[in-house]
């Protein structure tokens, strides 16, 4: 199975995007932000058919978009992002901005497909190169204000009233959660992204309880349900998305039973 | 006396409600002073503003210290029964000076020193949501320290805790005023401390603030 380029462009992919995951996951479900994931994702998705339609890459059209309404909730507060109406709101405009962008480019529906839902042959060469590359940067970012970032999301009342910046640091945070977005779609689709950014960090929390551990747990559990994803999508050529969901599934539901058995104890 | 925060003639209104007019005090270094006052006053909202100055200095405030050496524990933290944090790493947040993303050896030299001092070291390892809520308010007093403070504003602490953690809290707090110099400006409603451990006590009513020196002669000291 190796011995096809986007084979191996895949793996390679599911190595960073799981480090990512495992980074970013952690933080989000310990915001409890998982809606606002959804809805970026979606945002996504509309960025990605607004990049086909004016003739650049998916990639830049996602990267624009989300980037654009992470940096418009962080300055609006994301008490907004919340709101159930407003979440409403947000996924309908741009969902709907993404089938308007479809029919005005005139691409076959095959490429809306690639975009909502992933595949294991979306990756070429240059895609790698700049999904590795996107990878470095936001891990680069992380590792830079971890720590403020690590307050900022387990401990949203503490730091906003004694941690320096603490506005700054939540606006970054969102702005990394736009890049992980953009670039996990590749893999997975931007309808399914929540299902990496949120599953295994939620499946974590029931086994370990230190933030390394935590951490390093999610990036087991994403990059186990990305490449044991691409193996069975490979040989059954059922959508890869399809396998990483009911992975990531059985993981969680594994984590529940475990955390019943332990307080049962 | 040396005081840590001076306030001169203040207003201070919130949504066109006058809160204080002309509030006049002084808050002594190194003491525990009670802030006191009916609800609805606004000792969380002056609290707030105060802390606000630092960003935002205005001339009728003085605050004799850096924002980074106060710290502000607040009455209500989000923090549900599934919290997964442990104790451990969440009081570890406090530790700020450092931007290394792990903690450097004086850095766990530190905790682990706040977290013996606090008596949440034989429970460090367990997850903060499944605490109590005498040890909850332990380790957001323990992540506090972990800046090493020298203005600590605890907001109501002990409103949730039984008799027992309720003492055990103040005892340790004492403790810290005594030992480390810390300045504590306590928000509180409950008679029975003010009377025990207050050194000075900040009664806010009627848009106006007074300072009044606490005898806690009765009360002998540990």
């Amino acid at each position: 199975m190796l011995q096809f380029d986007f084979m191996r462009y895949a793996f390679i992919s599911g190595i960073f995007i799981s480090l990512i995951c495992g980074l970013m996951g952690t933080f989000v479900v310990a915001r409890q932000t998982s809606f606002f994931t959804h809805t970026l994702s979606e945002i996504g998705f509309s960025g990605a058919t607004f990049g086909i339609f004016i003739g650049t890459s998916p990639l830049l059209g996602m990267i624009i978009f989300t980037l654009a309404s992470a940096i418009f909730i962080g300055f609006s507060g994301e008490r907004l992002s919340r709101r159930e109406a407003s979440i409403s709101v947000f996924s309908g405009v741009f969902i709907g901005l993404g089938i308007l962008f479809l029919s005005l480019s005139n691409k076959q529906a095959n490429y809306a497909t690639n975009i909502l839902f992933g595949s294991i042959v979306g990756i070429n060469l240059n895609n790698l190169y700049s999904l590795i590359c996107l990878s470095i940067f936001i891990l680069i970012v992380i590792t830079v204000f971890f720590r403020q970032l690590a307050y900022n999301s387990f401990d949203a009342i503490g730091s906003q009233y004694n941690q320096r910046f603490n506005t700054l640091i939540s606006i970054i945070f969102l702005a990394l959660l736009a890049l992980t977005i953009s670039i996990t779609a590749q893999i997975i689709g931007s309808l399914l992204i929540f299902v990496l950014l949120t599953i295994p960090a939620s499946a974590a929390k029931y086994f370990v309880h230190s933030l390394k551990k935590m951490i390093l747990l999610t990036t087991v559990f994403s990059l186990f349900g990305i490449w044991f994803g691409l193996y069975l999508a490979y040989i059954t050529d059922w959508p890869v998305s399809f396998f990483i969901t009911i992975i990531e599934a059985t993981i969680y539901a594994s984590s529940m039973l475990f955390q019943r058995v332990t307080t049962l104890r | 006396m040396n005081s840590i925060i001076e306030v001169h003639n203040l207003n201070l209104s919130v949504q066109g409600k006058q809160l204080f007019k002309n509030l006049t005090f002084k808050v002594p270094a190194n003491k525990l002073t009670c802030l006191t006052g009916e609800n609805g006053v606004g000792k969380t909202t002056l609290i707030k503003y105060l802390l606000g100055t630092f960003s935002h200095p205005d001339k009728e405030t003085k605050l004799n210290v850096s924002s980074q050496k106060t710290q502000y524990v607040p009455q209500l933290r989000n923090l549900d029964a599934e919290f997964p944090l442990n104790i451990c790493d969440f009081v570890g947040l406090g530790l700020k000076k450092s931007f290394l993303p792990w903690h450097t050896p004086k850095e766990r030299i530190l905790l682990e020193h706040v977290l013996n001092e606090t008596s949440l070291t034989a429970i460090k390892d367990r997850p903060l949501g499944a605490a109590s809520g005498g040890e909850k308010q332990r380790a957001f007093l323990a992540q506090a320290l972990c800046a090493e403070p020298k203005l600590l504003i605890l907001d109501e602490s002990t409103a949730s805790l039984d008799k027992n953690s309720k003492y055990s809290l103040m005892n340790l707090i004492e403790r810290l005023v005594q030992t480390k110099e810390i300045t504590v400006l306590f928000i509180t409603h409950d008679p029975e401390l003010i009377a025990r451990y207050a050194d000075y006590e900040l009664k806010l009513a009627k848009q106006n603030g007074q300072l009044l020196r606490k005898d806690r002669g009765s009360h002998v000291t540990i």
